[in-house]
């Protein structure tokens, strides 16, 4: 029953961070490899704003994610749009990029242990026998809550269909009038924002080190390749695949293996199926 | 040319998510022929191209060379086998040389197994039979051409290389994709009597063409292709005398026109 | 009749003298054969002067370790610029070649001699078979996966618990004296340079250059596009495993920092400044990153920084690098003609 539960935690908690890079993926097939750092920066600013500048809290949350946002499509717009289309360059800038700003942060002092983001309603409960703290009940709703409106958003409003739009044809796309670049901005702004919002929604439940940039950004590789680059429902499935895995791991080896299921769901999925459970990107089987 | 067929594709379906782009294409290739398929564009001609060597996986269907199925073979254990093809948008190594080309196939395991193109591949020194090679397709000998980038190559020579890089495997099977395009008439003209030379040194030939008259006189096997879907096959006066080709070429209602002014 | 429209264009020409050293003609004077030979021995003369030339111990160090990031950027250059592979975590071969150096080395007591060629050629096979899977795939993966490897090794290290943990393998023995170890390295990294640039000549260099312009074109020339990406992995895990090795003996100690970004990134950002795919680029790269990321040392991890803003300065801006354009000048002239 622990199992199921804190389960299903791990693994919306890895669909939060897959989600905003597979976004940027899936619009502008742009890796992202700076969404690990967006998150951590995001974490600082919003401790920051907290307790630097003694902000509330929830306008502290809403200015980092706008900020993170900011931050994001201004990347998009002054870097990485110059390599579009060069993948290995778009990799190796957006990595640099990421780098930069971790070690960055690392440089300026943010070690340790000793940041910290309040939770956003303490204490716990009990589910069935099994302890829950309502933070991480908040996170398995917010998750579900972030899909469901992010499906609403791409089905309903303009924006969203525009960006659903490039997600499946970027030509066809462009002929109908929508500006791919600026789109393309669009959906990095999205997508950092949404790395803010899984930094802002989680962070509470531990501390803010640097190190979290680059697991999350490994494990948001790890979903969106095993789930398949584009496709929606492969990474909410895939993020539950890892995510149950890698409790299982912690349950039955230890604590030290969860990374290694990432590394080994990667791996796995490159030799048997490379194009991910649902992945729409059947030219890696096809040789072609 | 004797029983059994060299090639035979047994009802080959490939569909491109919802493009059906082949419909349970049949057809046998004897040894030792050349056999021409054509259609209007879009019919799917190149697609077989790459379903029967193995570059495009296939959504059903078999195809059989010898009588051992290569269905499921990846390209390069196909052309390790014989079947060699050229690409209809011309893929050279752009940066080296017109015979440094030719290094490469010289290289592979098959090169080096069979001897290559006239059994020189066995001597060692790939630069001087790739000279040798392509001196026989035509590149000027004593000249500057083989020496120059590929990339500085006009066309008809890049097709020839293209034709070259499969000889020098010394292949038994060497489809064509359109290899006469974008020729002038000279130029095609001086390419027949090679093709016709291959099929003298017992090379089977598939030839993709647009071009049909010349198609014609070289070939005396055609199969139609027309969205998908295999329409005839049979020797060039029949096929073109047939009014379900002259549609798929034309459309119905020129055919009619046409038929009335006649 | 040539009508003038007032525009200029820039025109590049091969200067004569390269024409005339083209083929067997570069023997024909002294003047051909300096023009060719002169760089070359500028360089390894160069090379083999450097440690006399530094003023103390501690920048003699230095020198060796450049010469240790410089294998590791040969290699990084050769996979991507000659094969199409790009490696983002060369400290993957950095800590298998350490590690298995060190284990060699304090486990079964083997001499520096043997464990540096034997933990090269070992931790080659090794990390070419890890990175397998992703070789049949498109480049990206590679990519993804050689990024990932150094994170990953160091943490299951650290976790885990294992080969030292977090204090790493100590007691490891070392060169001689300090004059082997430094001319060793120097002769291992001239004989590689010249090695590599020679071998992407050759027929199999062909083939190797062939899968990055053209692999369709190998696949229908019968040859596996997986099997020579492997033999063009392991070649350059050999180099980067003998880095590694070398690095241990030369701090006798071996820990979880071989995994550190520094040697992912360094190469890199050596390579794009030095002049990517002409193998003498990335080492002169190195000669300059590396004392200036000496000096930055107690800026702490801003030196990282610094490397990562480089590369993506120099990736957005495509610029060509200090060896390309060097070797642009020296070949070809340039002059304005009026179009």
């Amino acid at each position: 029953m622990q199992i199921l539960i804190y389960g299903t935690i791990n693994s919306i908690s890895l669909a939060l961070f897959a989600i905003g890079f597979a976004m940027v993926y899936g619009v502008s097939r742009l890796p992202n490899f700076a969404h690990g750092a967006l998150y951590v920066l995001s974490g600082f600013i919003t401790w920051s704003f907290l307790n630097a500048v003694g902000m509330n809290y929830l306008l502290s949350i809403v200015l980092s994610m706008l900020a993170t946002g900011i931050i994001g499509a201004l990347i998009y717009q002054f870097v990485l749009i110059r390599v579009r289309g060069m993948e290995i360059s778009e990799i190796m800038a957006s990595y640099a990029l990421g780098l930069a700003i971790l070690e960055g942060l690392r440089w300026r002092g943010f070690r340790g242990m000793t940041y910290t983001l309040p939770s956003f309603i303490e204490g716990s409960t009990e589910i069935a026998g099994v302890s829950v703290d309502y933070q991480r009940l908040l996170v398995v709703g917010i998750g579900a809550a972030v899909v469901a409106l992010l499906w609403l958003f791409t089905h309903y409003t303009r924006i969203g269909l525009a960006l659903r739009g490039m997600a499946q044809d970027e030509r066809a796309a462009m002929m109908l009038g929508i500006d791919s670049d600026r789109m393309a901005v669009v959906a990095m702004g999205f997508g950092s924002m949404l790395a803010a919002l899984a930094a802002v929604v989680l962070l509470p439940l531990g501390n803010i080190v640097v190190e979290a940039g680059y697991n999350v950004l490994i494990l948001a590789i790890a979903v969106c390749i095993v789930g398949g680059l584009g496709s929606w429902v492969g990474a909410v499935l895939a993020a539950f695949l890892i995510g149950f895995a890698q409790i299982l791991t912690v349950v039955y080896l230890g604590a030290h293996y969860q990374m290694v299921v990432a590394l080994l769901a990667i791996i796995l999925t490159l030799i048997l199926k490379p194009s991910g459970l649902f992945g729409q990107q059947k030219e890696l089987e096809e040789r072609v | 040319m004797s029983g059994e067929p060299i090639i035979r594709v047994q009802e080959v379906t490939k569909a491109f998510g919802g493009i059906i782009a082949l419909s349970k294409v049949s057809f046998d290739v004897h040894e030792g022929e050349i056999l021409g398929i054509i259609g209007p564009n879009g019919s799917g001609k190149t697609t077989i191209v790459n379903c029967i060597t193995g570059f495009i996986r296939k959504t059903s269907g078999r195809v059989f060379y010898r009588g051992r199925d290569i269905s499921d073979k990846p390209p390069h254990k196909i052309a390790d086998m014989g079947i060699t093809r050229t690409f209809q948008i011309m893929r050279p190594y752009y940066t080296l040389p017109a015979y440094k080309n030719l290094v490469i196939p010289l290289f592979s395991p098959r090169a080096k197994r069979t001897g290559g193109w006239r059994g020189g591949g066995r001597r060692g020194d790939r630069n001087t039979v790739g000279i040798d090679i392509l001196e026989e397709i035509g590149f000027e000998r004593d000249s500057y051409v083989p020496y120059k980038t590929a990339s500085t190559l006009p066309t008809g020579y890049l097709k020839r290389l293209e034709l070259a890089r499969c000889l020098a495997l010394r292949p038994e099977v060497v489809i064509c994709d359109e290899i006469f395009s974008g020729l002038s008439m000279s130029e095609i003209a001086s390419m027949v009597p090679l093709i016709e030379r291959l099929q003298m040194d017992g090379i089977t030939l598939i030839m993709i063409e647009h071009r049909l008259r010349e198609l014609f006189r070289v070939s005396n096997r055609v199969i139609v292709l027309n969205f998908g879907e295999k329409l005839i096959e049979g020797n060039p006066q029949e096929v073109m005398a047939d009014p379900k080709v002259r549609e798929a070429y034309f459309g119905s209602q020129k055919v009619e026109e046409v038929m009335n002014h006649a | 009749m040539t009508v003038s429209n007032g525009q200029r264009r820039k025109e590049r020409i091969d200067r004569g003298i390269k024409v005339r050293t083209e083929g067997i003609y570069a023997l024909s004077s002294l003047r051909e054969l300096s023009y060719l030979s002169v760089p070359r021995l500028v360089l390894i003369i160069g090379m083999l002067s450097l440690p006399f030339a530094m003023p103390s111990i501690y920048w003699q160090r230095v020198i060796t370790i450049t010469c240790i990031y410089a294998l590791l950027a040969l290699s990084f250059d050769f996979l991507a610029h000659y094969v199409g592979l790009v490696c983002l975590g060369g400290a993957f071969f950095v800590g298998t070649g350490g590690y298995l150096a060190a284990i060699a080395n304090t486990t079964f007591g083997l001499p520096p001699w043997v464990t540096v060629p034997l933990a090269a050629v070992v931790g080659g096979s090794l990390c070419t078979l890890l990175l397998m899977p992703c070789l049949p795939l498109r480049g990206v993966y590679f990519a993804i996966v050689s990024l990932m490897y150094p994170l990953l090794l160091a943490r299951v290290i650290e976790a885990l618990d294992i080969l030292g943990g977090t204090d790493g393998i100590m007691g490891i023995d070392s060169f001689p004296n300090r004059w082997v170890e430094q001319y060793f390295l120097i002769g291992i990294l001239l004989l590689l340079t010249f090695g590599v640039r020679r071998l992407v000549n050759t027929d199999l260099g062909l083939v190797l250059r062939g899968v990055k312009d053209n692999d369709q074109a190998i696949r229908a020339s019968g040859m596996s596009v997986t099997f020579y990406k492997s033999i063009a992995v392991f070649i350059a895990a050999v180099i980067g495993c003998l880095s590694g090795a070398y690095l241990v003996h030369i701090y006798m100690w071996s820990g979880i920092s071989q995994f550190a970004l520094d040697f992912s990134i360094l190469p890199i950002a050596a390579t794009v400044i030095g002049g990517g795919g002409t193998l003498v680029g990335p080492v002169l790269g190195c000669l300059l990153l590396v004392p200036i990321s000496e000096l930055l040392r107690d800026f702490g991890t801003l030196r990282i920084v610094f490397y990562a803003l480089i590369l993506v300065a120099f990736i957005i801006f495509r610029s060509e690098g200090l060896m390309v354009y060097g070797q642009r000048k020296y070949h070809q002239f340039e002059r304005w003609t009026e179009v």
